[in-house]
């Protein structure tokens, strides 16, 4: 159907997806490392890399509302598939990083069906269970993953045969960059399809889905696995831009970090977990130069102000704001 | 009499020692109107419950047309053509009115799975959803998040996204509860309008209402069916005055 033939009400909801200025301005905005900070490179790297994992989060956690405190288990599993075939000798990244998608999907395919079954807290202690199980798991076969001491020996070979993956994190940036980017494309596409309008409706009310014929479990499925394929992608970008993969990867830790950069951000608003990547990261960087044992104390008085003032995070805020001064104007 | 659009044989359901459906019996044709009534607590709700597949039954069968729908899921009945409204609103709160009755379009013809193409290029499912919310005066404020919407259109909009299912079977779960009463008798001339396809059976306090609307009254008293017959039956039966009369507040 063309756009000129768009009814009144199929123009309402066009109108609520379409483009916004503000949104070619941040991805400009992404850029701007390359050109100001060519010495922060390699954060900007790992800042694209957290945001594709917290924007992984946001598709089940803020568009279904399934509540997990275990998705660093993609995270690491599709970081260990990368680093441990690089390992083993196939160093190229593309192909590297499909495996580790792949990888990643299957893990959560197959726990997608205990995840649909649940809600609430039962939901928690699952994904937190799972989590642990895996990290735990990874932890005792030392002979595969290198244990505490991390997956050594990962060497890649150079993007598309030609770019090297150097110590300024040029290579990196770009390549962790552009997946972030697509993948970004594929969610927000996925988020305004009949299938996006789907989970939300689980998000809004699980009881009324039945209820309106719509198999929630089905659609949960889907939605897990496909988040579970994204964090397995965050996790193997991490795995061969860094060249190592440790313990941490799988660990409770990432599970609750990325849990506090989609609240931070925003939950539910695709640019929530960009966003709030961006904050924790950078305010990781410059406030573990001058007291790293604070660092915790100060994440933790931001999340309560940002729960308390900000409820839909940094990005509702700004919404909000927006729409006063709007109004105002 | 027409031939059965739902029924149900022998449906018994506890909650611990509370029986609150025993030897259910019920039975709606096609195309009529049934009201359901019966004291606060007499298991309205939870027969509805049970015939929707929301609650497993302890015993018994449910039958949709021939077919026994007992051992679906709530999903797959609401698919098969059988759907409810809710006591309590039960809604999609940050969704709009159009947004809800799409998604409830795109469940029913399928769409939902696909995730490739944009929600307004189904648009043969927005236009139909569009078109329910005006038959039901909604679409006006169709574009606002549910929850701004004022209580009586919240009401409204449980209607419509039964409808919304292409039932052959509508079951509604008082849909004037909390509506004043000048305006429950505009919503239940909404309902009194629908296609006569669709087989109604509705909870309801106002006996005004329930006399005006109803063909015949199914009177329900602590989980058993007391009675079931035309409105002047129910109106002169002995045994329906004394529950209403006899203490037991309706309410
Ligand atoms: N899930 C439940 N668990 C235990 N008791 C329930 C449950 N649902 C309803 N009841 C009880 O069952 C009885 C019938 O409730 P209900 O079907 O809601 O009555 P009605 O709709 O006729 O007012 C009430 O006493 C109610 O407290
Ligand atoms: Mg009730």
């Amino acid at each position: 159907m063309t756009p000129f033939t768009l009814s009144e009400p199929q123009r309402h909801l066009e109108a609520q997806i379409r483009w916004q200025p503000v949104e070619l301005a941040f991805w400009l905005a992404t850029l701007l490392p390359f050109v100001f900070a060519p010495n922060y490179l390699v954060l900007a790297s790992q800042i694209a890399i957290t945001a594709l994992f917290a924007l992984s989060l946001d598709l089940i956690l803020g568009y279904a509302g399934i509540v997990s405190l275990g998705h660093a288990a993609y995270f690491g599993f599709g970081s260990y598939t990368a680093g441990l075939i690089a390992k083993w000798g196939w160093g190229e990244p593309l192909t590297g990083l499909a495996a580790a998608a792949v990888a990643a999907g299957v893990l959560g395919y197959a726990t997608s069906f205990i995840i649909a079954r649940f809600r609430h807290l039962a939901l928690i202690m699952i994904t937190l269970g799972l989590g642990l199980l895996l990290a735990e798991a990874a932890n005792s076969a030392g002979w595969l993953t290198g244990g505490a001491d991390g997956l050594q020996g990962v060497r890649m070979w150079k993007l598309f045969g030609a770019f090297q993956f150097d110590l300024y994190g040029t290579t990196a940036y770009t390549y962790s960059l552009t997946i972030l980017f697509l993948a970004f494309l594929l969610a927000r596409r996925l988020i305004n399809s009949p299938f996006g309008l789907a989970l939300r409706g689980i998000r809004e009310n699980a009881v009324r889905m039945p209820a309106i014929g719509a198999p929630s479990p089905a659609h949960i499925r889907k939605i897990y696995t496909i988040a579970a394929v994204m964090a397995g992608v965050a996790g193997g970008l991490l795995a061969q831009t860094t060249e190592t993969v440790s313990l941490e990867t799988l660990g409770f830790a990432r599970s609750a970090d990325v849990l506090v950069i989609l609240i931070l951000g925003g939950a539910g608003r695709l640019y929530g977990g960009l966003v709030g990547a961006i904050i924790y990261m950078v305010a990781r960087d410059q406030f573990s130069g001058i007291n790293p044992q604070y660092w915790y104390f100060w994440i933790g008085t931001l999340l309560i102000a940002v729960v308390l003032f900000l409820p839909n995070g940094v990005l509702g805020g700004l919404t909000r704001l927006m729409r006063l001064v709007r109004s105002a104007a | 009499m027409n031939a059965l659009a739902l029924a149900t044989r022998g449906l018994d359901k506890s909650f611990g020692s509370l029986v609150v459906a025993k030897d259910i019996e019920l039975k709606l044709p096609q195309g009529e109107r049934y009201a359901l009534i019966g004291p606060n607590g007499a298991g309205k709700t939870t027969l509805i419950n049970l015939m929707t597949g929301m609650l497993k039954p302890d015993r018994g069968h449910i039958f949709l047309g021939e077919k026994d729908i007992t051992a679906l899921k709530p999903e797959e009945r609401v698919k098969c053509g059988l759907v409810r409204t809710f006591q309590i609103n039960t809604l999609f709160p940050h969704l709009s009115a159009l947004e809800a009755v799409t998604l409830t379009v795109c469940e029913r013809r399928g769409y939902a799975r696909s995730w490739w193409r944009k929600l307004p290029a189904y648009g043969d499912a927005v236009e139909e959803a569009h078109a329910i919310l005006v038959s039901l005066r909604l679409a006006a404020s169709c574009y606002r998040p549910t929850r701004e919407l004022a209580y009586g259109q919240q009401r409204l909009l449980e209607i419509a996204l039964a409808l919304a299912t292409k039932p052959k079977v509508l079951l509604l779960d008082e849909p004037a509860a909390g509506v004043p009463q000048g305006e429950s008798a505009e919503l239940f001339s909404v309902i009194s309008d629908l296609s006569r396809d669709i087989a109604v059976l509705f909870i309801e306090h106002d006996m005004n209402v329930v006399f005006r609307f109803a063909h015949r009254i199914i009177v329900m008293v602590g989980g058993r069916i007391l009675v079931e017959g035309t409105p002047r039956e129910i109106a002169a039966d002995v045994r329906v005055r004394d529950v209403y009369l006899g203490g037991t507040r309706h309410g």
